[in-house]
C-alpha cells in the first residue's frame, strides 16, 4: 500500500513547481509574438526606434525565458522521478507528443532564440525577421504538444489497456492529436499566454508614460500592446467558453465542480453566480443563480440535461463495483496470462477498471473491499468543489478586467488620447499580476479539478507515484522551495532593474538614463 | 510498418544517436563551461569563453531534453525505473542544469565581480557535475542496479544513493567528464585565439590522456573483474514486452561477448583512441575543425562501446534478475515506437540543417575586440 503522506508530498511537489513554471512561461508565449510585430514595422518601415523595441523588449523577454527553461526541465525530470507508475502506464501515449514537442518545437525555439539575440550584426533585416517569427512558432509548437499530452490526461482517447504489458497503448495517434479537449485547451492556454504579454507591455509602458519618459518609445509600444492585448482578451474568453463546452462533454465531474451543481436540474440549468459550496452535505449554503445560463454554455441547446454531482455519484458507484470485476480479472491474469475466463471476465469490465483502481487506495486486494470502503471511494471521485468553484470565478473575473483595461487602451489609442489619461495608465500599470494569477487559476481549475486523477478514468492519482521514501521527498521538496526562491529573487531583481533602466540599457545612446549604467 | 522485433533494434540505436547528439552537441558547452574559470583569468577572457557557446547552448541543451522525451517514450519502463530508481542522481544533475540558463544569460547584466564570479562557478556546476553524474549512472548500468518489479509492474529501488558512488562507477564517471571535457577544450581551441587557445590546448592534452587512461582502466576492469548479465531463456524479439517472462544469469565476461560474437564492434573500442589522437594531431596543427570532428568520434567510440558492452540489456537488475530491462521488453508498443520514427525521421535532418546554419552565421573566433564591442549585447 502506498502512502497517503508519499502521495500528497509529490502532488504537492508537482503542483509547486508546475504553477512555479507556469508563471514564466505565458509571457514567453505572448511577448514573442509582440516581438514579431515590432520587427515587422521595423522592417516594414525601417524606423530604428522598433528596432530598439524588439531588441529592449527582447532583454526583458530573455531574463523571463531563462527561467522558463530552467525550470522546465525539471517538469521532464519529475514524470520520471516521482510518477514512475504514470510514466510506466501512459508512457506509450503521453511520451509520444513530449518527444514530438522536443523534435517539432523545442529545438526550433531554442536555436532560433540565440540567432535572436547574437545575430543582429550578421543577418540581413529579413534572416533576422525570419529568425524571430520562427522563434515564435517554435515556441507556440511547444505549447501545442504538452497541452496535446495534457489534454489526454482531462480525455484519454485514442488508447487502450493493454494486460500483457500491463499498461495503456496508442491505438490511433491522430485521435489523440486532434482530441477536442487537446485543441480548446491549447486555443484557450495560448491566447491567454498573448494577453499575459500585451498587459506585461502595457503596464511597463504605462509606467514611462506616467514618469514622462521615453516618451516615444512607449507610446508605440501601448499602442502595440492594446491592440494585440485586445485582440487576445476576446480570444481567450471565446475560446475559454468553447473549452467549458467540451469540459462538458468530456468530464461532467469537472463542470459540476465549477459550478457547485450538486442535483440534476430540468435543462436548460441555472448558473450559480456565487454560493457557499457545502460538500459534507452536498448542497450550496448560500447562491445567486441565473436561469438557463449554464445550460446554454455547458450544451450549446436548451433540452439537453447537466448531471448534477449526485447524479454522477450514482453513475460512479455502479462504474467502481463493475470495476472491481475488472481488477480482480486482472491481478488473477497477472499471474496467468492464458486463464481463458478471467480474460472474458476482464473484457467485460474494462471499461472501468480505472473505477476498480480506486479502491487500491483503502485495500490491496479486491476481497477485502467492503460497503464502507466503497462509498469513500465513491466520495472521492468528486474533487474538492469550493476551491474549483471560486478559482474559476475568480479567473473570469481577472479575464473582464483584462477585456476592460484593454478595450479602453485600445479606444483610446485610436483616438490618440491616451497619454493624457493619467487613470488608465495607472489602472493598467496596477493590474500587472492579474493575467499571472488568471493562467495561475485557471491551472488550478484545470488540474486539481481532475482529481482523483491522473488520467481521468483511467489512472487515480493515488497509484501513479514512483515508490520513494517520503524523507526524499520532503528533501527534494526543501530543495525545490530554496533553488526557486533564489531564482525568482535573481530574476525579479533582474526584471526590476531592467524596466527601470528601460530602453537606455540598449546602450545606444538615444534614450534616457544612458549615464547611469555606461 | 516495420516489424516489431527491428523497430526495438532501430530505437536502440537512435536513443543512441540522440544520447551521441547530446554529448557531441551539449557536451562541448559543457566542456566549456567545465573549463571556464580555468581558461578564462579575466572578466573579458571569460566573456570570450562564455560566448564561444553564448549563441548554441540553448538549442544544444534540447538533445539532452529531448534525449529525454525520446526515451520517456520509446523506452517508457527505463524512463520510469532508472529516473525514479537514482532520484537523488537526477535531481543532482536537474539542479546542476538550473545554474546553465541562468548563468548564461544573467552573468553579465550587472557590473559586479562577486556577482560575476559567482556564476561563473554556477556555469561550471552546470558544465561538470551531469556528466560526471552520467558516467557514475552507466557505471552502475554495468554493475547491474537492485530494482525489482511486483505483479503488477511497479518498480522498487532497494539501493541508496551513496551505493551509486562505488569504485568502478567512479571510474566510469571520470572517463565521461574527461571525454566531455576534452570536447570542449577541442571546441575552444576552434573558437579562440592567444592565450585561451593555448590554454585550452593544455586542457586538451591533460584531458585527453586522462580520458585513454581511464577507459583503458575501465575496459581492463569490465573484463577482469566485473560479471556481465546474459538471457538465458529463449528470446522472441517480436514478442509483446514482458520483463517478468524471462530468465536472467551472471556470468564472468559476459560484457565483452558481444565483441567475440561481432568482431567489427571491436571498431568502437579503437575509435575512442584513434579519435582522441587524431583530435589533439589536427588540433595542434592548427585544423581545429578537424579536430572537433575527431573528438565527437572519440565520443562515439566510448558510448558506443559502453551501449554496445551492454547490448541487448539497458539496465539490469543485480537483486532480481529477471526484471532487468533489455531492449526487447522495456519498449513502447509496436505504433507508437513506428510513429516515433517517423517523427524522428522528419524532423531530425531540419534540425541538423538549421542547427548547422545557426552555426555558419556565428562562425569565427570570439576575440576580446568582439566582447568589448557588444558590452550590452554579448553575454
Amino acid at each position: 500500500m502506498i502512502s497517503e503522506q508519499l502521495v500528497d508530498l509529490s502532488r504537492l511537489q508537482f503542483a509547486a513547481t508546475a504553477l512555479y513554471h507556469f508563471l514564466f512561461v505565458p509571457l514567453t508565449l505572448g511577448m514573442v509574438w509582440i516581438l514579431v510585430i515590432m520587427e515587422s514595422v521595423y522592417v516594414m518601415t525601417g524606423k530604428t526606434i522598433y528596432k530598439d523595441m524588439t531588441r529592449f523588449w527582447g532583454k526583458l523577454f530573455g531574463i523571463n525565458f531563462a527561467l522558463g527553461v530552467t525550470t522546465g526541465i525539471t517538469m521532464e525530470f519529475q514524470f520520471g522521478t516521482n510518477w514512475a507508475y504514470y510514466s510506466h502506464y501512459v508512457g506509450d501515449i503521453f511520451g509520444a507528443p513530449l518527444a514530438i514537442e522536443g523534435l517539432m518545437a523545442f529545438f526550433l525555439e531554442s536555436t532560433f532564440i540565440g540567432l535572436f539575440f547574437f545575430g543582429w550584426d550578421r543577418l540581413s533585416r529579413g534572416q533576422h525577421l525570419l529568425v524571430t517569427l520562427l522563434m515564435a512558432v517554435g515556441t507556440n509548437l511547444s505549447a501545442l504538444w504538452i497541452l496535446i499530452a495534457n489534454g489526454w490526461m482531462q480525455n484519454p482517447v485514442g488508447a487502450e489497456f493493454n494486460y500483457t504489458t500491463m499498461r495503456m497503448e496508442m491505438v490511433d495517434f491522430w485521435t489523440i492529436v486532434f482530441n477536442p479537449d487537446a485543441q480548446a485547451k491549447f486555443v484557450h492556454t495560448v491566447s491567454a499566454g498573448y494577453t499575459t504579454g500585451a498587459m506585461f507591455v502595457l503596464a511597463i509602458s504605462s509606467w514611462y508614460l506616467l514618469k514622462g519618459r521615453d516618451v516615444e518609445f512607449a507610446k508605440k509600444s501601448f499602442r502595440i500592446a492594446a491592440a494585440f492585448g485586445f485582440a487576445s482578451v476576446c480570444s481567450v474568453i471565446v475560446l475559454g467558453d468553447e473549452s467549458g463546452y467540451t469540459v462538458g462533454e468530456a468530464q461532467q465531474t469537472k463542470l459540476a465542480a465549477m459550478e457547485a451543481m450538486w442535483e440534476t436540474e430540468p435543462a436548460p440549468a441555472s448558473f450559480n453566480l456565487v454560493a457557499i459550496p457545502n460538500q459534507a452535505e452536498m448542497k450550496n449554503d448560500f447562491a445567486i443563480s441565473i436561469p438557463w445560463v449554464m445550460g446554454i454554455i455547458g450544451t450549446r441547446s436548451l433540452d439537453k440535461e447537466i448531471p448534477g454531482i449526485k447524479e454522477i455519484k450514482e453513475k460512479n458507484r455502479e462504474r467502481i463495483i463493475s470495476g472491481m470485476e475488472a481488477v480482480t480479472a486482472l491481478d488473477a491474469l497477472r499471474k496467468n496470462l492464458d486463464d481463458a475466463e478471467m480474460k472474458a471476465r476482464f473484457e467485460a469490465h474494462k471499461a472501468d477498471l480505472g473505477f476498480g483502481l480506486l479502491l487500491r487506495k483503502y485495500v490491496s486486494s479486491i476481497d477485502q473491499v467492503t460497503p464502507a470502503i466503497i462509498e469513500k471511494a465513491v466520495d472521492d471521485t468528486i474533487p474538492h468543489v469550493a476551491p474549483i468553484f471560486w478559482g474559476f470565478r475568480a479567473m473570469v473575473g481577472l479575464g473582464l478586467l483584462m477585456l476592460l483595461i484593454f478595450s479602453l487602451s485600445l479606444w483610446h489609442s485610436v483616438k490618440g488620447s491616451f497619454t493624457g489619461k493619467r487613470w488608465l495608465l495607472r489602472l493598467a500599470l496596477f493590474s500587472l499580476p492579474a493575467p499571472w494569477l488568471a493562467c495561475e487559476l485557471g491551472w488550478l481549475v484545470a488540474e486539481y479539478g481532475r482529481q482523483p486523477w491522473t488520467i481521468y478514468g483511467v489512472l487515480p492519482t493515488h497509484l501513479s507515484v514512483s515508490t520513494l521514501s517520503v524523507e526524499s521527498l520532503y528533501g527534494s521538496l526543501a530543495g525545490f522551495v530554496g533553488f526557486y526562491t533564489v531564482l525568482l529573487l535573481v530574476e525579479m531583481y533582474l526584471m526590476v532593474k531592467f524596466a527601470r533602466q528601460g530602453p537606455g540599457s540598449l546602450g545606444t545612446g538615444r534614450y534616457l538614463d544612458e549615464a547611469a549604467h555606461a | 510498418m516495420l516489424d516489431y522485433a527491428t523497430l526495438k533494434v532501430i530505437w536502440w540505436l537512435l536513443v543512441g544517436v540522440l544520447l551521441l547528439g547530446f554529448a557531441i552537441m551539449d557536451g562541448h558547452d559543457m566542456g566549456v563551461g567545465t573549463l571556464l574559470p580555468f581558461v578564462g583569468r579575466n572578466d573579458v577572457e571569460r566573456r570570450v569563453v562564455i560566448n564561444t557557446v553564448g549563441p548554441h547552448w540553448d538549442g544544444n541543451q534540447v538533445w539532452f531534453i529531448t534525449g529525454g522525451g525520446a526515451i520517456f517514450a520509446a523506452w517508457p519502463l527505463v524512463y520510469a525505473t532508472a529516473f525514479s530508481g537514482f532520484y537523488w542522481a537526477m535531481l543532482l544533475v536537474l539542479w546542476a542544469l538550473f545554474f546553465r540558463p541562468v548563468g548564461f544569460d544573467y552573468r553579465s547584466k550587472i557590473h559586479d565581480a562577486r556577482w560575476r564570479s559567482t556564476w561563473d562557478w554556477g556555469l561550471f556546476v552546470g558544465g561538470s557535475v551531469p556528466p560526471l553524474i552520467f558516467g557514475v549512472a552507466f557505471g552502475n548500468l554495468l554493475l547491474g542496479v537492485p530494482f525489482h518489479f511486483d505483479d503488477h509492474l511497479v518498480s522498487t529501488y532497494t539501493g541508496s544513493f551513496w551505493a551509486l558512488l562505488n569504485p568502478f562507477a567512479l571510474l566510469a564517471g571520470v572517463v565521461s567528464s574527461a571525454m566531455i571535457t576534452f570536447h570542449g577544450a577541442i571546441y575552444l581551441m576552434h573558437r579562440t585565439e592567444g592565450e585561451i587557445q593555448r590554454r585550452s590546448g593544455r586542457a586538451a592534452v591533460i584531458f585527453g590522456g586522462l580520458l585513454l587512461l581511464s577507459f583503458s582502466a575501465a575496459g581492463i576492469w569490465l573484463w577482469q573483474g566485473i560479471d556481465g548479465y546474459v538471457i538465458t531463456s529463449a528470446v522472441d524479439p517480436g514478442a509483446l514486452p514482458n520483463p517478468l517472462g524471462k530468465t536472467v544469469a551472471r556470468e564472468p565476461g559476459a560484457w565483452l561477448a558481444n565483441y567475440s560474437r561481432y568482431p567489427a564492434s571491436m571498431a568502437l573500442p579503437v575509435l575512442t583512441y584513434l579519435g582522441v589522437i587524431a583530435a589533439l594531431l589536427l588540433a595542434f596543427s592548427g585544423r581545429t575543425l578537424a579536430a572537433f570532428v575527431a573528438s565527437s568520434l572519440a565520443i562515439l567510440g566510448v558510448i558506443g562501446t559502453a551501449g554496445g558492452s551492454l547490448f541487448p540489456f539497458i539496465m539490469p537488475s543485480s537483486s532480481d534478475l529477471r526484471s532487468s530491462l533489455t531492449v526487447w521488453d522495456s519498449v513502447s508498443s509496436h505504433l507508437t515506437l513506428s510513429i516515433m520514427l517517423w517523427a524522428t525521421l522528419i524532423f531530425m535532418p531540419l534540425i541538423i540543417i538549421y542547427t548547422s546554419w545557426a552555426y555558419k552565421v556565428m562562425a569565427g573566433k570570439v576575440t576580446a575586440a568582439y566582447i568589448r564591442e557588444n558590452e550590452h549585447g554579448a553575454y
